[in-house]
């Protein structure tokens, strides 16, 4: 899958299901600090990336991105 | 002892969103009860229910918040919200002040079974998402309403069938009488979907007039075929009658009297003696005597057992011809776990526009509440004593008294 497209689908999660400001969400944003994802924001995320990539990432995958860029390349790793 | 008033009520429930429409709706007499064809679908053998709409939070609550709300919190959030507005309880005195809650709830079905569908689905339970565990456990409402009103107070659920209001608000009554809490949330709160109801359906206990939905719910008539289900929340603030005062509060009304008891035996037997002991101790904790009443709101539900043994209790200390008496589930159907709040906050109501709501859908009294002068039209009066009454499965049962202040 493209990274565009991830990029994408995940901004749009982000958005409308997590309900985040579009404008936090650049690459560089950390995900904890800078987009505001909290330890029970992370269970949804991985509910998400199943539905949408058809994988299951585990905790301790996640735990190893800091990034909404490296969540985006972990993704197209994975998907 | 310290005396306990009530300063401040909420309501979301069938027969109206907010106390306005609910009061209008008592006076006219107006039945919330309709048809769910999901019933129909899911398979119980009732489709008939109180018709409660889902509040639409989004704009109020963030979405972490909302992530872990049952149906039965939503609702909550909803009344209470009406509650501490009246009671003019503002987010900054939350912070600066310890205030208690004690919500009455007894099932969390349709939390429990989505998270059913979902594990039967996936057969992984980190596919199930942070907000079931928040949803699904007995203290949902309890959990919610003190996070999001910042509550530092007492802080558990009341479950006790269909006398969890009721025993809410006496519990709540109590910790202010010792002295331990200043100020106490209190209320019931209700599930309304075909998940929460359909084992109590297999009971053969519901009504099924479905040719005549809004007639479906009599108590006390002859030909009365069961209860409606329903459901919603009713929240009251409790506060301490000297704290109320020196606080400038508007007070609704005192609650001077809690009794109790339980039938000791028969998990879905109603009990002529069981009710008559949590009145007559609810008179006594209230030291009044049963003319001193203007309105018992009955527990009556519209079962052929039930309603038979509340009105021979009632016979036994309200045959005077004075005591007015009606069961507003007449109009609003069983709002089980909600429902002693629920008819608290309905009596308040009352108290507050001089008015007893009827009890619809009386076309010919049964016998054993002949003795009793039974509001079958709405009826212009002051009402400044009520006892409301609310009985459960198991045999727990709770009679409250309320006071107007003068």
């Amino acid at each position: 899958m493209e990274i565009q497209e991830i990029t994408e689908k995940i901004e749009m999660i982000l958005v409308e299901e997590f309900e985040i400001d579009a404008e936090k969400l650049q690459p560089t944003a950390l995900l904890k600090q800078d987009v505001g994802i909290d330890s029970l924001d992370f269970v949804d995320i991985v509910v998400a990336i199943e539905r949408e990539f058809g994988f299951k990432p585990t905790a301790q995958e996640l735990k190893q991105v800091k990034t909404l860029g490296e969540l985006y390349t972990f993704i197209q790793e994975r998907a | 002892m310290r005396r306990v008033v009530v300063i401040g009520i909420g309501i979301w429930s069938c027969l109206g969103q907010n106390k306005e429409e609910v009061t209008l709706s008592l006076k006219q007499g107006k039945s919330g009860i309709g048809i769910d064809d999901a019933r129909k679908e899911y398979g119980l053998i009732s489709p008939l229910t109180g018709i409660v709409p889902t509040p639409e939070l989004k704009s109020l609550l963030h979405r972490r918040i909302r992530m872990s709300m049952s149906q039965e919190a939503m609702y909550a959030y909803m009344a209470s919200r009406e509650a501490f507005e009246q009671a003019g309880i503002n987010e900054q005195y939350l912070l600066e002040n310890e205030v208690g809650v004690l919500f009455g709830n007894d099932s969390t079905a349709q939390a429990t079974i989505e998270m059913h569908e979902i594990m039967r689905e996936k057969h992984d339970s980190s596919l199930l998402g942070s907000g079931l565990i928040f949803q699904s456990m007995n203290s949902t409402v309890n959990m919610n309403l003190s996070t999001i009103f910042h509550l530092r107070g007492i802080n558990f659920s009341v479950s006790a069938a269909c006398a969890s209001g009721s025993h809410s608000i006496g519990l709540g009554a109590m910790f202010i009488r010792q002295g331990l809490q200043d100020m106490v949330l209190v209320g019931g709160a209700q599930e309304v979907n075909p998940y929460a109801m359909a084992a109590f359906d297999a009971l053969g206990t519901f009504s099924t007039r479905i040719d005549e939905p809004t007639q479906a719910s009599r108590p006390f008539d002859q030909n009365r075929d069961g209860l409606v289900p329903s459901g919603g929340a009713a929240a009251l603030v409790l506060e301490d009658y000297d704290h109320a005062i020196a606080r400038g509060a508007t007070i609704l009304a005192e609650v001077v009297g809690y009794g109790f008891s339980s039938n000791g035996g028969g998990i879905s037997q109603p009990s002529e003696q069981g009710s008559y002991i949590a009145m007559r101790r609810a008179l006594d904790d209230a030291g009044m005597s049963a003319e001193e009443i203007d309105y018992v709101n009955a527990h009556a539900t519209s079962t052929p057992q039930g309603d038979k043994e509340e009105a021979q209790a009632l016979a036994r200390l309200f045959a005077n011809n004075k005591t007015w008496i009606s069961s507003t589930k007449s109009m609003t159907g069983h709002e089980c776990w909600m429902a002693g709040a629920s008819e608290a906050v309905y009596s308040i109501l009352m108290m507050q526009h001089n008015f007893v709501a009827p009890n619809i859908n009386l076309f010919d009294v049964d016998d054993s509440a002949a003795s009793l002068l039974i509001a079958t039209e709405a009826k212009e009066m002051p009402v400044n004593t009520v006892l409301s009454n609310s009985f459960g499965f198991g045999g727990t049962n709770s009679a409250l008294i309320l006071r107007k202040i003068k």
